[in-house]
């Protein structure tokens, strides 16, 4: 499987709420970010909580979250930043 | 335990057959729960009882001693250091220590950026080379608050870092873990490579301290 | 649970007891490579099933027994009637030992 994103691209994090076991944090829903790194390919985690083999298997990014972007009233440095792993299913082009 | 416990004290061990850790405490259903569990597993054949003793010994050796080892070795070598960077299981190897399997990726503090570690999720932690986690690591508090007040909480442990550094709080996953290459302190330049293991604290491998010079 | 309003960071730790030890080891066996019965996400789906009341009640690891035990009665690793009596059997020989 090759990677949509590379490395600089801007995405964009669905904002959905289905239930089950999911590592997309809540607090980047519906965030933008930059690439950071691709991780590697590692087996879907929503399928393997169920018991299941979570194939095939997604690519996983690292995106890194402006701290301003994240939370209005972020009193830190401009530049501060959340780095997050998520999953392709979870991206969108920003 | 079922076959023997291990005296975290002394690292000494030695064989209790089907006698209970008078250590444990009160005794609970969830501790009732964990010693059934692992007999039943054991009788199932899905792993021996020594498989069960090994892991515990092997818990118990894992220390924060083994990341400052490697700390100050990326600090004095540097194509160490940049082998550390390239692979952290592969570098610890070197050292004899054993980092397990996840892969465990560095971030280095500059004067320039900052790295904190957290786990969002749960409580992923580079544990191989530090050890369980502390309470704090796990619980809501820190987890909640870190990646929406990095420097905030960081003051809470002491830890002022200037505003124009820039704070880049990295959040775990199970697949790969992170730890921190602190900043080799100011005036260390004579220390051995002994010394300055000794000097690397837990909380500066991930981020939520610094080395300080002794 | 990451950006939720919360207190400041209680800096508290304890040296763990030998049952969590054993809470732990049990589960780097059952998700080690060489066994593979459990994922980590398995885990962690166990223990929000055991829902938002509970995840404060329970300790860390009474947390992830109670998450272990679940998925391996579902898996039917264990049945809960074998897992019922030697839970009695284990009481049983704490009392014999007095404690």
């Amino acid at each position: 499987m090759t990677a949509r994103y590379a490395v600089g691209d801007r995405v964009h994090v669905r904002e959905a709420y289905p239930p089950g076991h999911i590592r997309t944090p809540y607090f980047i829903r519906g965030k933008s970010g930059v690439i950071n790194d691709i991780a590697g390919e590692f087996a879907n985690p929503e399928e393997l909580a169920y018991g299941r083999v979570g194939l095939p298997k997604l690519t996983l990014y690292h995106v890194s979250f402006r701290q301003t972007d994240l939370w209005s009233d972020y009193n830190g440095g401009a530049s501060d930043a959340t780095v997050v792993a998520i999953y392709e299913n979870w991206l969108e082009p920003a | 335990m079922s076959d023997s416990h291990i005296h975290g004290d002394d690292k000494w061990s030695h064989s209790h057959p089907k006698q209970p850790d008078i250590e444990d405490g009160p005794l609970t259903d969830y501790m009732v729960m964990t010693e059934a569990v692992g007999d039943l597993l054991i009788e199932k054949g899905v792993f021996s009882a020594g498989d069960l003793r090994a892991m515990i010994e092997s818990i118990d050796t894992k220390s924060p001693t083994d990341g400052g080892r490697v700390i100050a070795r990326a600090w004095l070598d540097q194509e160490f250091k940049v082998r550390f960077m390239e692979d952290v299981n592969a570098a610890a190897e070197e050292l004899g220590i054993d980092a397990g399997t996840i892969p465990i990726r560095a971030v280095e503090n500059t004067s320039e950026v900052h790295n904190v570690i957290v786990c969002t999720l749960c409580s992923c932690y580079p544990r191989m080379l530090l050890g369980l986690p502390p309470d704090w690591y796990k619980a809501r508090a820190y987890r909640s608050r870190v990646v929406r007040d990095p420097r905030g909480v960081l003051r809470e442990f002491g830890t002022e870092i200037s505003s124009d550094v820039e704070i880049r709080v990295h959040d775990s996953t199970a697949d790969l873990r992170y730890m921190v290459l602190p900043m080799r302190p100011d005036g260390t330049e004579g220390m051995g490579e002994g010394e300055l293991a000794a000097i690397v604290n837990r909380d500066s491998m991930i981020g939520v301290t610094t080395v300080r010079k002794p | 649970m990451g950006g939720l309003e919360a207190g400041p960071v209680e800096q508290s730790e304890h040296d763990y007891a030998p049952w969590e030890k054993r809470v732990d080891a049990i589960m780097r066996l059952l998700t080690g490579k060489q066994y593979e019965v459990i994922t980590v996400d398995e885990l962690r789906r166990g223990i929000e099933d055991l829902g938002p009341g509970v995840y404060d009640e329970l300790s860390y690891y009474e947390r992830w027994i109670s998450s272990i035990t679940n998925i391996l009665i579902e898996k039917g690793v264990i049945s809960v009637d074998e897992l019922g009596r030697r839970m009695e059997d284990v009481c049983a020989r704490r009392e014999e030992a007095g404690i």
